[in-house]
This record gives C-alpha cells, structure tokens and sequence, in this order.
C-alpha cells in the first residue's frame, strides 16, 4: 500500500466550499438552491452510511430513517426543549454541536441493539425486522406529546447552515472511507461477498455486522439532527419508510459499495427530485391539466426499477473515485 | 363494549383475520415458489378494492335489484383486477430479473409497490383521497347473546374458507397444484422432469393476486373506505401473519393471519397504540425465538 501524500479529497471539498461561497455571496447562487446544496449534503451522510450497512457490510436494512429520526428528535429536544438555545448567541454553536453529536451517539445505541437480530437473520427477514424497527421508532415519537406527537417538534432554531453541514458530510465520507479501508472494512467486505468464507478465516462476523449497524445508525444519527435544524422541524412523517427507501434508491443508483457513487447519486436525486416538484408545478400551471405532486414519486419509482433492470450495479459500480480513495490497493 | 376478550371481539378477530388470510396465502405462495417476498402484494389487495368499486358502478345498472348476482359480479372483478396486475408485475418485473442476485428483486419489488400506490394517486380518475365504498349487501345484524353480528362476518368468514378450502383442494389434488408443490421444492429438478416453471410461477402470482383481490372487496365492504395507501399496512400484517405461520406454508398462513387478526383486535380494544403496534411486536418475537415460524418445520404442504 502506497499512502498518498496529497489528501485530494480535502482539497476537493474546501475547493467546492469556496466556489459554492463566492457564488452565493455574489448572489449568483440564491438562497433555494443553497438549501437544496445541504439538503444533497445531509442526504450524502445518510447515503454513505446506509451504504456501509447495505453496500459494504451487505445487511439488507430499510429502517435507515428510523435512526435520522432518533437523531432528530434528541438532538431537537436537547437545544429547543431543555436547553433553550438561540441562534443569535454566538456561544450556542458549541452545545448545538454537542446536541448533535448526542443524537448521533444516542441513535448508534438503537442502531447497536437493532444490530443483533442482524446476526440471526439474512436477506429478507433483515429487510422486513429493520423496516419493522424503524416504524416502531416512528410511532413511538408519533405518540410522545412531549416532542408534539403527531404535530412534530416545532419551532427548533436553525443552526445548520452551509459550513457545518459541509463539515459533518466531509468528515462522514471520511471516516466510513477511512474505515472501509482499514482491516475492519476488509472484514465488513468479506462477510458481503461470503459470510460463511469469512467466518472460515476467523472473522468475527457478529462483531462486524453490529459494528457496521452502530456506525451507520450514528452517522444517520447526525443527518437526522442536522436536517432537523435545517428545516426548523422534526416530524414523524419526515421518517416513513418512503423515506428510507429514497435513500435506498441513492445507494443502488450510485453503487452498491461505492461512496463516491453515493455522493454523486445524493446530489443528483435531490436536485432531480426538486427539478421534478418545480417542473410538475409548471407543467400543471401551464397547461391547467390537473398534475399532481405524486407524479414525481412516479418517476423516482419507476427509476428505481429501471435502474435494477437495466443497471443493476448502478452509476459507479463498486468503483470508487481516485478523489476518494486514500490507498491503492494492489 | 364489554369486556376486550368478548364474543364479539373474536368475532371481529376472525373477519380481520379472515383477510389478512386471504392477503397472507399470496405472499406465502410466491415465497414458498420464488424465495421473493412481493412488497407489491398489498397493492395488489388494494387493486382488487378499486376494481370492485368500479365494477359495483358499472353493473349496478345491469342487474339491477339482484343483490346476489351483483355481490358475484364484483368478487370475479376484483379477483380479476388482482389476478392481472399481479400477472403484469412477474412479468415485466420479476421475470427479467429471476436469476440475478435475490436483492435485486425485493428491490423491484419495493419500487413495484411505490410505483402502483403513487401511479394510483396521480391518477386524476382515482386520486390519492379517500373514497367510501358502496354497500354492495344490505347490512343486517343479528344479536347472538350479547354479541352483535353483523351479515359480514358471516360473508367474509365464508368466503374465505371457501376460497381457502379451493386453494387446498388445488394446491393437493390437481396436476397444476402437484407442479406448484415441485417448483417449490426444487426448482432445477422440476425443470428436469418437464415443468414449464415460468407458467407455474405465472399462475402462482396469478392466484395470490386473485386472492388479495378478493380480500380488498371484503375490506372494503367492512370498512367502507379505499385510498391507493390502502394496501400497505395490511400487505406488511399479512406478511408477518405469513412469517408468523412459517413463510411458504399455507395452513400456517392462515393460522398466522387468523392470530394476528385477534391479537390486533384485542390488543385494539385496549389502546389503539398498541394495536397497531403489536404486528411489529410479533414479527420481532417470532424472527427472535423461532424464526421458521409455528408451522415452518412441516416440510411436507410447502409449496
């Protein structure tokens, strides 16, 4: 292995912070495109740690919204219910963070223990458990009127703004990259391709499966209290199992394995997906026909089954970007 | 009301189950047949809701006043809207896809399902709000003790068994259930022996969806209301019903969906939170403690 000196990754990303600044701060970029840029961002970290369950570890989940949704609702309490943080205090930053963090660390514990039915069960029933899990995640917020039941948290303050969501989807593609890379990863890698090959070699293949689940429930964690702070709002339906399937679908069109995929795949859907609420509105506008909003799930569905039957290793494959990468691998 | 472990609440038990069964006995078929589980089964169920409602519509003035003849008509429609998109769904999305990786189709699947339920609701004809759906039989009730029965118990606990007891006799004694009962087993060998296995697939989908057809009519005569989102809670209830009786197996589908039918009741009539999420709840256990569910083991009715 042969470590790079430059970390071009880094230089990527600070190149696209400054870029996306300067064409903001010349109002070249307005304020609707900028939220739809860090709602890509907060869709990168939960496409690439649902990759790391899916893609890399190859644990079928569909509960992935369930842990955005414990993130959201911890972090939403802690800085508007208890700790009552404004954001006109410039010295509310630091406890925001630290409330996202505790979110992220609160939906890992749910992601950990969600982990153990992964070790009995395969394939489907994984699928169906986690999709299980992350409804009762769902109804159980729906039913706490502490957090607003079914009105949702209101009123939380905006803390997220460009920078720090920059920041955790920089350090999220890290990490899960630095980590896919260590020999942790090679052994999430192993149990994907040959579960019973790994455990052969000595892999300890419950450790990894429910080590893949606490990673990637925290990172979700993280994304759920960011885009509560984004929107102002932490609702249960922002959680629904559509929703995890919307993730779903990034990771399959960008790659199964593939961050760089991921990434690509969650800035392409979310402007896709915006493209298509603005062109429905304009189309039914136009042509006074009555098009509904459900069109554009239509098109993401029928995407997603075009994508499995005519594509089915999606964009990038199980390549990952030389920007990305860290290490050559021989 | 009563006690929550009244008369009338099994009673009320057995109708629920009594559909889920009907939905259950699909999704347990093309498992036992496939090893997919069809996430577009429910809509194939909510399919069979809104095929009778239009049919209800446009026979009602054909054979108007026979209540029975109408009642006959809608149940073939309904069968025959599921029936045929469950056809068009293995055909343009499963088959392709039959021997890639099991993923790529549960995840066809899930497309299948967001694609039906939103193409449904972006239809201007259907649309994505509620609709009441007409009574079709005059309801009557009928007092047994302290319990009130209403003539759809009756209706939906007959028409289940007797769609249940044509399956069994089907899937047991006919040359076409003997080939089901072989593709289930092994797929290579029954090729071997000459079965054209996609045909057998074909009408497998064919008659789940007949069946969940069917259970939309019942749901939407007894709880008179269909939306195109209809079919996803009770899709996922009959397949944990499934899970629960040991997926690929059908008495224990029917067993399954017949608990889950009471167990959701009960649990209901005692707070509707709980109700809803004891399907859950269940599915967890039974995956936990024994995850080839009550009947799994009988190798002997897999199909």
């Amino acid at each position: 292995m042969n470590v790079r000196k430059l970390p071009r990754f880094l230089i990527a990303v600070v190149l696209f912070y400054i870029i996306v600044e300067i064409l903001y701060k010349t109002e070249i970029l307005n304020g609707y495109l900028l939220h739809i840029i860090n709602l890509s961002l907060i869709y990168v970290i939960l496409a690439t740690s649902l990759n790391l369950i899916n893609g890399i570890t190859g644990q079928f989940s569909l509960g992935h919204m369930g842990f955005a949704a414990v993130g959201a609702y911890v972090s939403g309490s802690l800085t508007t219910l208890i700790l009552k943080l404004s954001v006109t205090n410039p010295a509310s930053m630091l406890p925001f963070l630290l409330s996202i963090i505790a979110g992220g660390v609160v939906a890992a514990f749910v992601g950990f223990l969600i982990g153990f039915p992964s070790l009995r069960l395969k394939g489907d029933y994984l699928a169906i458990v986690t999709l299980g899990f992350g409804e009762i995640i769902r109804t159980i917020f729906n039913n706490i009127d502490a957090v607003g039941g079914p009105r949702g948290l209101l009123g939380i303050p905006k803390f997220s703004n460009f920078t720090v969501i920059l920041v955790a989807a920089f350090l999220t593609v890290v990490i899960i990259r630095n980590l896919i890379e260590s020999s942790h990863g090679r052994a999430m890698l192993s149990i994907r391709e040959n579960e019973l090959a790994a455990e052969l070699v000595g892999i300890n293949t419950t450790r990894y499966k429910v080590m893949a689940f606490t990673f990637g429930a925290f990172f979700a964690g993280i994304a759920g209290g960011l885009l509560a702070h984004l929107i102002q709002l932490a609702h249960p339906t922002q959680f629904g199992f559509i929703k995890s399937v919307e993730v779903l679908i990034m990771i399959y069109a960008g790659g199964v394995g593939s961050l760089t995929g991921s990434i690509l795949a969650a800035f392409g859907l979310t402007f896709l997906s915006e493209g298509l609420r603005l062109g429905i509105r304009a189309l039914a506008d136009a042509t006074g026909l009555p098009i509904g909003g459900e069109w554009r799930m239509v098109v993401y569905a029928l995407l997603l089954i075009f994508i499995m039957l005519f594509r089915n290793e999606g964009l990038m494959g199980m390549r990952e970007s030389r920007i990305i990468k860290n290490v050559e691998v021989d | 009301m009563g006690s929550i472990f009244s008369l009338q609440q099994i009673l009320n038990g057995l109708q629920l189950g009594s559909i889920y069964a009907l939905i259950a006995l699909g999704y347990t078929m093309v498992y036992g047949i496939v090893r997919l589980i069809n996430f577009a089964h429910g809509d194939f169920f909510m399919i069979g809701a809104y095929a009778a409602y239009g049919s209800f519509y446009m026979f009602n003035a054909l054979v108007a006043g026979r209540s029975g003849t109408l009642a006959f008509l809608v149940l073939l429609a309904a069968m025959i809207g599921g029936a045929s998109i469950a056809y068009l769904t293995n055909k343009f999305a499963y088959k392709p896809l039959r021997y890639k990786p099991k993923l790529s189709s549960l995840i066809t699947a899930i497309g299948v399902s967001m694609f039906i339920e939103y193409f449904f609701s972006a239809l201007p004809a259907i649309g994505p709000s509620y609709r009441s759906f007409p009574d079709i039989i005059v309801r009557k009730e009928i007092r047994l003790g302290n319990a009130v029965i209403s003539n759809l118990v009756i209706i939906d606990l007959a028409v289940a068994a007797i769609l249940m007891v044509g399956l069994t006799l089907l899937v047991r004694k006919t040359t076409l259930g003997k080939a089901m009962r072989a593709v289930s087993q092994d797929k290579d060998a029954a090729r071997l022996m000459g079965i054209d296995i996609e045909k057998v697939i074909s009408f497998t989908f064919m008659v789940g969806g007949a069946f969940a057809g069917a259970a939309g009519l019942l749901a939407g005569m007894t709880y008179p209301r269909i939306f195109p989102y209809m079919g996803i809670l009770p899709g996922l209830k009959a397949f944990i019903a499934a899970v629960l009786g040991g997926i690929g197996n059908i008495p224990g589908a029917m067993l399954g969906a017949y608990i889950m039918g009471i167990a959701e009741t009960f649990a209901s009539a005692y707070n509707s939170l709980i109700g809803e999420g004891i399907a859950f709840a269940i599915l967890i256990l039974v995956l936990l403690i024994r995850p080839r569910g009550l009947l799994g083991e009988k190798i002997a009715d897999k199909i």
